[in-house]
């Protein structure tokens, strides 16, 4: 038996969870949006969010090679980033769109911080605000649903900047996601299906994505209507890419506070900060900014809510 | 605190089984915390079973005696389960166990007259020490600088696999009993609480079972029936509720400052096996030369607890319950805290509580990935610290931004190991950090 006895410190259990199971089993439970939008807008945005995938993979790889780290690219990370990216693209986009998104994205966005954990805000937003910032055109050009011929088509948000009045469309069209959109953000329905089987799962908690919600209801209720009080609040929840970005990128670990508290704060910066933004700023949506505006200030957040020592009066010296 | 998978299944119901002395035991000269002893026999003496062998000079230390009797072969350096390795007494064993003299039982009367201090010279005398695995000696745990008003015997065995605690307390009911009355005399405290994990349904219910009140804090009475009565605290089963502050924690909501000791708030806390050699010491006048270790793990044909004698080599232990499979580690104590061994030569001492054997594909050890900030560590860590944190500054070597994360509050209780899934050795890290931070 002897010199053939592993030695390690202990603890010698594991719970068997692991980063890439995580990524894969989230991966999954954005199925049913994806599966929605190919419905909706035909199989072109299935070519979109192929191209996203592989263009991700394929940056991950190259910048891993040349960084000479060791090649992560099966972790389900970059297919991941991918994938969201490809979600809140318009389904009518140049197929070169994705893969130049998802190239900065990765490039960019993730493995320039040195790769995954060490990035400071969302790379699939990041991808997302390069392309905005670059090709306006192109991003703000939505076709119709449930018409393959290319038709283009506005926004519910888009219309309400335009004319500043509510579009006559009704919640149930919204809920289905029977409305202009990103491919991965209109069919409310799929997205929440897959966000109860991540909670159910145990991998997202209520919250950043439950205050991120309320508290966006909430400014919006108050503050969105003609007079106090007399926003429609329900109409903004379910248009853009509010729960597409309060569940599923909002949620992103690597970018959101450690602690309870920290991810309750979080949520409710992004909440305040996207109804701000789609009430009285520059553009028809807000998601993507809040969000990345919430991860530049999640350090900070991490500092000012550590949690208080066993057997300490106080939190931790906030040095 | 998470709950855990037990593996308990397959030797809770396994009674203690006394074990044959082996032919030759090494006992080592450091058991316990505090100052190492030096050997009281040389080569070529004989020894009696329950002997002392080794003591020191010193207030925190602990003697050691022969657990069998025979003929001193030597002193010589040999494994050891915690230091690595540690001179050790060896006794080649006549296999007469015979005794000094008379190991008389103390008549009823005298242990009702007994103050404390001489319960805690029989205690001292006896060599007992912590054996939940800190090996703190007892008798300084008997005597506490401050006046104390709380007892919490700690029968929450959160540990996967061991179930000796568990047996004992089946087992020996009255005689923990006995030995809790005589700590609760010594201590002058009214208020004892014994604290059992609900996953032993048994025990509480032979624990409580003279209870005129049933429910959770249900007072029952010692059976001698002379000094107060205890209560039962029933406790979820999570890891790690036996810890020391932990149990204080969730038994009486209170929590202990840090860097400081139990009884800083009044409490003091034994281990029911400790407990148990109590008894054995004052009323039989039983030196610690013997103790239940829970032999199990996937290897093991016949897992169980046994009685061994400290100084048995675990090989003795091992090789009479047969082997599935070679094992791949061997582990001293529970899976969560429990020191993997690099030999089978190792024998038991004084804190060993169990020894596990792991197949090839258990003892696998999974790539460190980088950290993705999923905050399990954080949530789940008992002491409330952010261990990914702790982690990074002790990787890059930033000590003074670990003593501020609270280094060494950490009681590497191998929680956040546990649920990481980037397989971060994070108490790996925040050990290192503690012995840098305590320079």
């Amino acid at each position: 038996m002897k010199n053939k006895l592993t030695v390690n410190i202990s603890p010698h259990l594991h719970n068997n969870e692991s980063v890439s199971k995580i990524m894969w089993i989230v991966g999954i439970s954005l199925i049913p949006a994806g599966a929605a939008g190919v419905i909706i807008f035909g199989l072109n945005a299935l070519t979109v969010m192929i191209l996203g995938i592989l263009s991700a993979l394929v940056t991950e790889w190259l910048m891993q090679l040349l960084a000479k780290r060791r090649i992560t690219i099966l972790d389900g990370s970059a297919f991941l980033t991918g994938l969201l990216l490809a979600y809140n693209l318009p389904p009518g986009v140049p197929l070169w769109l994705p893969a130049a998104g998802s190239f900065f994205a990765i490039a960019i966005g993730k493995q320039v911080f040195g790769g995954l954990g060490q990035n400071i805000f969302n790379p699939a937003l990041v991808g997302r605000v390069f392309l905005m910032a670059s090709w306006p055109k192109y991003m703000t050009t939505f076709t119709k649903p449930l018409n393959f011929d290319a038709v283009t088509s506005a926004t519910p948000l888009a219309v309400l900047r335009e004319s500043g009045v509510i579009e006559n469309i009704s919640y149930l069209d919204l809920f289905l996601g029977r409305r202009g959109g990103c491919i991965g953000e209109v069919c409310i329905l799929a997205l929440v299906a897959g966000a109860l089987f991540l909670f159910w799962k145990g991998y997202i908690s209520w919250h950043i994505p439950v205050t991120y919600t309320a508290v966006f209801a909430a400014f919006v209720y108050a503050f969105g209507g003609d007079g106090l009080f007399r926003g429609d609040w329900f109409f903004h929840i379910l248009t853009g890419g509010l729960i597409l970005g309060a569940f599923f990128m909002a949620t992103d670990y690597v970018t959101s506070p450690l602690t309870r508290k920290g991810q309750v704060i979080f949520g409710a910066g992004c909440g305040i900060l996207t109804a701000v933004i789609r009430l009285w700023g520059g553009y028809p949506e807000g998601v993507s900014y809040a969000i990345l505006m919430m991860n530049a200030a999640t350090p900070i957040i991490d500092r000012f809510t550590r949690n208080r020592i066993y057997g300490t009066m106080i939190p931790v010296n906030r040095k | 605190m998470v709950k855990l998978r037990e593996h308990k299944k397959e030797t809770e119901n396994k009674a203690i089984e006394k074990l044959a002395a082996p032919a030759k035991v090494y006992i080592p000269l450091s058991q316990h915390i505090g100052k190492p002893c030096e050997p009281l026999v040389k080569a070529g003496d004989y020894v009696h079973l329950g002997q002392k062998i080794a003591a020191a000079q010193a207030n925190v230390y602990s003697p050691i005696h022969s657990s069998v009797s025979g003929k001193v072969a030597g002193i010589q350096d040999w494994p050891h389960p915690v230091l690595g390795r540690c001179r050790a007494i060896v006794i080649e064993n006549d296999g007469l166990d015979k005794l000094p003299g008379s190991q008389a039982c103390r008549p009823s009367e005298e242990i009702n007259s007994l103050g404390p201090d001489k319960v805690r010279d029989a205690v001292l005398e006896a060599g007992i020490v912590g054996m939940g695995g800190a090996s703190f000696p007892s008798h300084i745990k008997l005597n506490p600088p401050k006046p104390v008003d709380t007892l919490i015997v700690n029968g929450a065995e959160c540990e996967p696999y061991l179930t000796g605690d568990y047996r004992l307390m089946v087992e020996r009911t009255e005689e923990i009993l006995k030995g809790i009355e005589l700590i609760a005399k010594c201590l002058g405290v009214k208020n004892v609480i014994i604290g059992i994990e609900d996953n032993k349904p048994e025990a509480i219910e032979i624990f409580s079972r003279k209870s005129q009140v049933t429910g959770p804090m249900a007072m029952v009475c010692f059976p001698t029936g002379k000094a107060a009565s205890y209560k039962i605290k029933v406790l979820k089963s999570q890891y790690p509720q036996g810890g020391e502050k932990q149990l204080i924690l969730n038994v009486l909501g209170k929590e202990v400052p840090s860097g400081k000791l139990p009884f800083e708030i009044g409490v003091v806390v034994h281990n029911v096996s400790t407990v148990f050699a109590i008894y054995e010491a004052v009323y039989c006048g039983k030196p610690l030369y013997e103790r239940v270790v829970t032999v199990a793990g996937s290897c093991v044909s016949n897992p169980g607890n046994f009685l061994a004698r400290i100084g048995t080599p675990f090989k003795d232990l091992i090789d009479p319950r047969g082997l599935k499979e070679e094992p791949a580690k061997i582990i001293v104590g529970g899976p969560m805290m429990g020191i993997a061994q690099f030999d089978d030569k190792t024998p038991v001492i004084k804190s060993t509580t169990g020894i596990l054997l792991y197949s090839k594909k258990e003892a696998l050890l999974n790539e460190e990935l980088a950290c993705i900030r999923c905050g399990a560590c954080v949530r789940e860590c008992p002491a409330f610290l952010m261990p990914t944190l702790i982690s990074l500054a002790s990787k890059k070597g930033l000590w003074p931004q670990a003593k501020v994360y609270g280094a060494s509050d950490c009681i590497e209780c191998g929680i956040c190991s546990y649920v990481c899934p980037s397989n971060i050795r994070l108490v790996q890290h925040i050990k290192r950090a503690k012995l840098e931070v305590a320079r």
